[in-house]
C-alpha cells in the first residue's frame, strides 16, 4: 500500500537524536530511500568517501535488516571493541500497529461515511509512512554513529556492509553459525548481575555504574509512559475527525439555514483541528519518546560495556589466583604469567577507552537532549498558536452571524 | 367566528398584571426584533405566504409584519394547498375576525384563560379562533409590558373599524419592540446550585437550592430560594406533561434517572466520579428548569410558579419508578406506542409529515454524534491520566539525571506535563458539560417534540372516531325510520346531535392542536439554534482558553530547555 521508490523526508520530521553526525567529508553515508515489499523493507545505504580503503568514491547497495543486526553483532564479539560503546543496533521495522488499525478501520467501513472513511485512511497511511521514515532514519544513525566513530568507521565488516554489491545473507548464515547467538543471550541475563557483583575500586566507574543502572530503568519506564500518552493525543485527534464527519452527515438534513451554518463551521472546524492535533502527537512522539527509546538502548550499550570490563576484571582476577597457584607449584609460572599480565593489560585498555568513551557518551546525550527538548517546545507552542488561530476565527464567524 | 364575538372579555387590568407574564422571554419577541432590526426571516416564513392577497389587506394597514408574520409561521400553507383544512376556507374572515378579537379583548389571551383554570387552554373555549388567541398573546404583551413600565395609556379600546386599530396596535408594537430590544429579554433568572446530601443511607437524597430573580409582579417578591429535590423536578414534568403535552406543547423532558448515579451518593462513596454525578445533575436540573420558565405558556402554568416558589412541595410519589404509579405510566407508554403504529394518519398538510420526518432524522444523527463526542470525553480524560503518569516518571528520570541543568530541565518538563495532565482534563470536562449534554439535552427535546406529533395524530384519530360514530348514528336513524319505530327515534336524533357537535368539537381540536404544534416546533427551532450557538461558542472559547493556557506552560519551559548545557 505505500508507494515504492524515493521517499521525501519533510523537514519536519527532521530526527535529531544525535547532534554533529555525517560532518566528516572522509565517509559520509545516508539512505536516500529504501522500498517496502510485503514484509521486507530493502534500504538503499549510499556512500560518498575520500577514503582509499573504498574500491570507489560513490556507491550504493541495498540492504536489509537483518544485515543491519549482523554488522552490530559482529562488532559486538569483536575483542578489540571491548571498551567501546557499541551504538545499539536499530530496532526491527514494526508496521504492526498502523498495520492492525488499518485492519479494524477495513471491518468498521461500513458504519462510517464514505469521507469519514478516506480520512482515516489518509491518517493511517499518513502513521504507516512515519513508521517508515522513523526506521529509516533509526538504520541511518546506526550508520553514521560508527562512520564518524575513529576506530569503527575502519572496521573492515563495516567496509564490506557498505561496499558488497552482493546479498550479504551467507555471510550473516555462516556468522550465526560460529557465534551461534549464544554469546549475546550470555551477556543479557548475566548483566545486571555481574555489574553489581564485582567490587569496584576505581570510583568513576563506581558512579557511573550506580548511575547507569538506575538510570537505565527510570527511562525505560520514561518510555513507556510516554508511548502511551503520545498514542491517547492520536486517538483524540481521530476523535476529531469522527466528530468532523458525523457533523458533516447531519448538514444532509434540512435544518434551519443558521443552524446548519453553525454546524457547518464547526464541521470544518474539527477537520483542521485534528489536523493541528495530529501534528502535535506526532511531534511529541518524535522528539519525546523516540529520543527515551533511543538512550534507553544507548545507555544498554553502555552497560553492555560496563559488563565487559566488569568480566575483564574477573578474568585478571582469575588470572592472578592462576598466578598465585602456578607459583605455589612452581609449575607453568611463566604462562600464567604471562596471561595475567595480558588480562591486566585487557583491563587496563578497556578501562581507559571506556571511560573516555562513557564521558563523550554523556556529552551526547546531554546535546542531543537540549535539542530535543527546545524543538519540541517550539513545536508545541507553534501548533498551539494554529489551534487558537484556528478557533479564534471560526468563534468570530459564529458571532457574527 | 360567532363564538368570538360571544365572547366577553374580562375587564382590562385583570389583563394587565397577566399580560407580562405571557412572554417574558419568548421566541415571539425575537421574531419581532428580526423585522425590525431588518434581519429577514429567510427560514420561518415562506416567501409565498406574505404575497397571498388577504394578507395584503393586513399589510396594507400601517405596519402588518407583526400580525401577519406569525401568523404565516401557522398557515403558510393556506394558500398552497387549501385541501380542506377549516383555516383555509374564509382567509380573509380569518384575519379580520383576528384583528377585531385582537382590538376587542386585550384580555382575551392565554394568560387570563390561565387563571381561569390550570390549562393554557381550556377546553371550554375550543373556537376556530382560539389560534388566533394565542397569537395574539405575541402582540398584546408587548403593549403590556409597556404598562407595567407605566409609560403608555392603555391601548384602544374595542373599535369597529379593523384597520386602524390593527395599524394601532401594530404602531404600538413596534415602538415597544424597539423599547424592548433594550430591555434586559430576562425578566426571570433561575439557578440552581448547592447540592447538599440530606439524611443517611438508602432513605438519602441530594437537596438542590433553587434561586429566583425576577421583575414579573405574578412572583410574591423579587428573589427568593426553596429547596427541591430531584423527585420534585419529575412531578413538576408530570403536571405539565399531563396538562399541556396533548394540547400539542412541547413540554421539556426532565433529567434521566439513574439508580447507580444515586446509589452511590447515597452509599456515601467521596469520589470524583460521584462528585461528577451530582454536578451533571445539577447542570441539568438548571437547563431543564431554565428551559420550562423559557416557554412561554408554561410560565404561566401555577405549578411552575409554586414549584419556584413555595417553601414545602409534596412529595411527588408518582415519580418513583417501583410504585403504583409508575408501573400504570409504563403501560400507558406501552399502550400509546402501540396505537401509534396502528394510526394511519391522512395527512392534509405535508409540513407535519416532512417537520416529523426531519425530526426523527435529527435525534438519529444527533445520537450518532453524541456517541462520537462521548468516545472523545473518554480518549481525553485517558490522555490526562497518561500526561500524569508520564509527569512523574519524568520527574523521577530528572531526579536520576546527573547533569545537574539537564537534571532541572527535566523535573521543569514534569511540571509542564503535570500542567498539561490539568489541562486535559478540563478540557474533558468541557467537553462533556458544554457539548456531550447538550446533544444528550436536544436528544431528549426531540423526542418530545415527537411526542407532540403523536398527540396531534390521537386527536386526529379522536376526530376520525367521532365521525364514524356519526355515521353510525346517521344509518342508525335511517334504518329506524324505515322499520318505523318512532320511540326510538328521538333518541336516535338525539345521538345524531351529540355526535355532531362532538365531531365540531374534536375538529376544532384538532385544528388547535396542529396549529401549536407547529408554533411549538418553529419556537423550538428557534431556540434549538440559539442554544446550539451559544453552547458552540461557549465550547469553542474554552478550548482556546486551553491553548493560551498550553502556550504560557511550554514558553515558561522553553528557557529552561535552553539553560541546558
Amino acid at each position: 500500500m505505500l508507494k515504492e521508490g524515493k521517499l521525501f523526508f519533510e523537514i519536519y520530521l527532521h530526527f535529531s537524536l544525535l547532534v554533529d553526525l555525517n560532518n566528516d567529508a572522509s565517509l559520509l553515508i545516508d539512505i536516500p530511500d529504501a522500498l517496502c515489499e510485503r514484509d521486507k523493507v530493502k534500504f538503499t545505504v549510499h556512500t560518498k568517501t575520500t577514503l582509499g580503503t573504498f574500491q570507489k568514491p560513490e556507491f550504493s547497495v541495498s540492504r536489509q535488516h537483518e544485515d543491519f543486526i549482523w554488522l552490530h553483532d559482529t562488532l559486538v564479539e569483536t575483542e578489540e571493541y571491548a571498551g567501546l560503546i557499541i551504538p545499539p543496533a536499530p530496532p526491527k521495522p514494526d508496521f504492526e500497529s498502523p498495520r492492525e488499525k488499518m485492519h479494524k478501520l477495513g471491518e468498521g467501513e461500513a458504519s462510517m461515511t464514505k469521507e469519514e472513511y478516506a480520512k482515516m485512511k489518509q491518517e493511517l497511511e499518513a502513521e504507516y509512512l512515519a513508521v517508515f521514515k522513523k526506521t529509516v532514519q533509526v538504520h541511518e544513525i546506526f550508520l553514521q554513529r560508527l562512520s564518524s566513530h575513529p576506530v569503527f568507521s575502519k572496521d573492515r565488516n563495516f567496509q564490506i556492509f557498505l561496499e558488497y554489491d552482493q546479498d550479504l545473507s551467507v555471510r550473516r548464515k555462516n556468522a550465526k553459525e560460529m557465534f551461534g547467538g549464544f554469546f549475546k543471550n550470555m551477556v543479557k541475563t548475566a548483566d545486571e548481575v555481574l555489574i553489581s557483583g564485582t567490587k569496584e575500586v576505581d570510583e568513576f566507574f563506581d558512579q557511573e555504574k550506580t548511575f547507569l543502572l538506575d538510570y537505565f530503568s527510570k527511562i525505560k519506564d520514561a518510555t513507556s509512559k510516554a508511548e502511551k500518552m503520545t498514542r491517547s493525543h492520536k486517538n483524540v485527534a481521530d476523535d476529531y475527525i469522527h466528530v468532523s464527519a458525523t457533523l458533516n452527515t447531519i448538514l444532509y438534513i434540512p435544518l434551519s439555514i443558521p443552524l446548519s451554518r453553525h454546524l457547518e463551521k464547526l464541521a470544518d472546524l474539527f477537520e483542521k483541528l485534528r489536523k493541528v492535533e495530529g501534528r502535535v502527537a506526532s511531534d511529541q512522539e518524535l522528539k519525546l519518546t523516540e529520543l527515551l527509546r533511543y538512550y534507553m538502548r544507548d545507555i544498554q550499550a553502555a552497560k553492555d560495556l560496563l559488563y565487559r570490563r566488569a568480566r575483564a576484571l574477573a578474568d585478571y582476577e582469575n588470572a592472578n589466583k592462576a598466578l598465585d597457584k602456578a607459583r605455589l607449584k612452581s609449575k607453568d609460572v611463566a604462562q600464567a604469567q604471562q596471561h595475567q599480565q595480558q588480562c591486566l593489560q585487557k583491563f587496563d585498555t578497556l578501562s581507559e577507552s571506556g571511560k573516555k568513551e562513557l564521558t563523550s557518551f554523556k556529552g551526547r546525550r546531554v546535546l542531543a537532549f537540549r535539542k530535543n527538548l527546545i524543538e519540541m517546545a517550539e513545536l508545541e507552542i507553534k501548533h498551539a498558536k494554529s489551534n487558537m488561530a484556528l478557533l479564534q476565527g471560526c468563534v468570530e464567524l459564529l458571532k457574527s452571524n | 367566528m360567532a363564538a368570538s364575538s360571544e365572547r366577553s372579555p374580562p375587564p382590562f387590568p385583570e389583563g394587565d398584571e397577566q399580560e407580562p407574564e405571557a412572554e417574558p422571554e419568548d421566541g415571539d419577541s425575537d421574531e419581532g426584533e428580526d423585522i425590525f432590526i431588518g434581519n429577514t426571516k429567510p427560514v420561518e416564513i415562506k416567501p409565498s405566504a406574505m404575497a397571498r392577497e388577504p394578507r395584503s389587506e393586513v399589510t396594507a394597514k400601517g405596519q402588518g409584519d407583526i400580525i401577519s408574520d406569525p401568523l404565516g409561521e401557522l398557515f403558510p400553507n393556506v394558500v398552497e394547498e387549501p385541501s380542506g383544512a377549516l383555516v383555509s376556507e374564509p382567509p380573509t374572515d380569518i384575519f379580520s375576525e383576528e384583528e377585531s378579537v385582537v382590538t376587542d379583548s386585550k384580555a382575551n389571551i392565554d394568560p387570563s384563560t390561565i387563571s381561569k383554570a390550570n390549562g393554557v387552554h381550556s377546553d371550554e373555549e375550543q373556537d376556530l379562533f382560539s389560534e388566533a388567541t394565542v397569537e395574539l398573546s405575541l402582540d398584546s404583551p408587548r403593549n403590556e409590558r409597556k404598562k407595567i413600565e407605566n409609560t403608555r395609556p392603555p391601548v384602544a379600546a374595542p373599535t369597529v373599524s379593523v384597520p386602524p386599530s390593527t395599524s394601532k396596535v401594530a404602531s404600538k408594537t413596534l415602538e415597544e419592540l424597539e423599547e424592548e430590544e433594550e430591555e434586559d429579554k430576562f425578566e426571570l433568572n433561575i439557578s440552581i446550585t448547592n447540592p447538599e446530601k440530606v439524611g443517611d443511607g438508602m432513605n438519602a437524597y441530594m437537596a438542590y437550592q433553587l434561586s429566583t430573580q425576577t421583575t414579573l409582579p405574578m412572583f410574591r417578591s423579587k428573589s427568593f430560594t426553596v429547596r427541591r429535590r430531584f423527585s420534585d423536578f419529575l412531578g413538576l414534568y408530570e403536571k405539565l406533561s399531563e396538562k399541556h403535552s396533548q394540547n400539542g406543547y412541547i413540554v421539556p423532558p426532565p433529567p434521566e434517572k439513574s439508580i447507580l448515579g444515586m446509589t452511590k451518593v447515597k452509599v456515601g462513596k467521596e469520589d470524583s466520579s460521584s462528585a461528577e454525578f451530582v454536578e451533571r445533575r445539577r447542570a441539568a436540573l438548571e437547563r431543564y428548569l431554565q428551559r420550562v420558565v423559557s416557554h412561554p405558556s408554561l410560565l404561566q402554568d401555577p405549578d411552575v410558579r409554586e414549584f419556584l416558589e413555595r417553601d414545602e412541595l409534596p412529595r411527588a410519589v408518582s415519580t418513583q419508578t417501583l410504585s403504583g404509579a409508575g408501573f400504570l405510566k409504563m403501560i400507558n407508554r406501552a399502550t400509546d406506542a402501540v396505537s401509534k403504529m396502528t394510526i394511519k394518519m391522512n395527512e392534509s398538510d405535508i409540513w407535519f409529515e416532512e417537520k416529523l420526518q426531519e425530526v426523527e432524522l435529527e435525534e438519529q444523527q444527533l445520537r450518532k454524534l453524541h456517541i462520537v463526542v462521548d468516545t472523545l470525553v473518554s480518549h481525553r480524560k485517558e490522555l490526562s491520566v497518561n500526561t500524569g503518569v508520564f509527569a512523574k516518571s519524568v520527574a523521577m528520570l530528572g531526579s536520576s539525571e546527573d547533569n545537574t541543568a539537564l537534571s532541572r530541565a527535566l523535573s521543569q518538563l514534569a511540571e509542564v506535563e503535570d500542567k498539561m495532565e490539568q489541562l486535559h482534563q478540563d478540557q474533558a470536562n468541557n467537553d462533556f458539560f458544554v457539548f456531550a449534554e447538550l446533544l444528550a439535552d436536544y436528544i431528549r427535546l426531540l423526542g418530545a417534540v415527537r411526542g407532540c406529533f403523536d398527540q396531534r395524530m390521537k386527536a386526529w384519530q379522536r376526530w376520525q372516531d367521532a365521525q364514524t360514530m356519526l355515521q353510525r348514528k346517521r344509518e342508525n336513524e335511517a334504518k329506524l325510520l324505515w322499520a318505523n319505530k318512532p320511540e326510538k327515534l328521538q333518541q336516535a336524533k338525539d345521538e345524531i346531535a351529540e355526535w355532531e357537535s362532538k365531531v365540531t368539537q374534536y375538529d376544532t381540536d384538532f385544528e388547535r392542536i396542529s396549529a401549536t404544534v407547529r408554533k411549538e416546533v418553529l419556537r423550538f427551532e428557534k431556540e434549538k439554534t440559539r442554544d446550539f450557538k451559544k453552547q458552540i461558542i461557549k465550547y469553542l472559547e474554552s478550548l482556546q482558553h486551553s491553548q493560551q493556557q498550553l502556550i504560557k506552560y511550554w514558553e515558561a519551559f522553553l528557557p529552561e530547555a535552553k539553560a541546558i548545557a
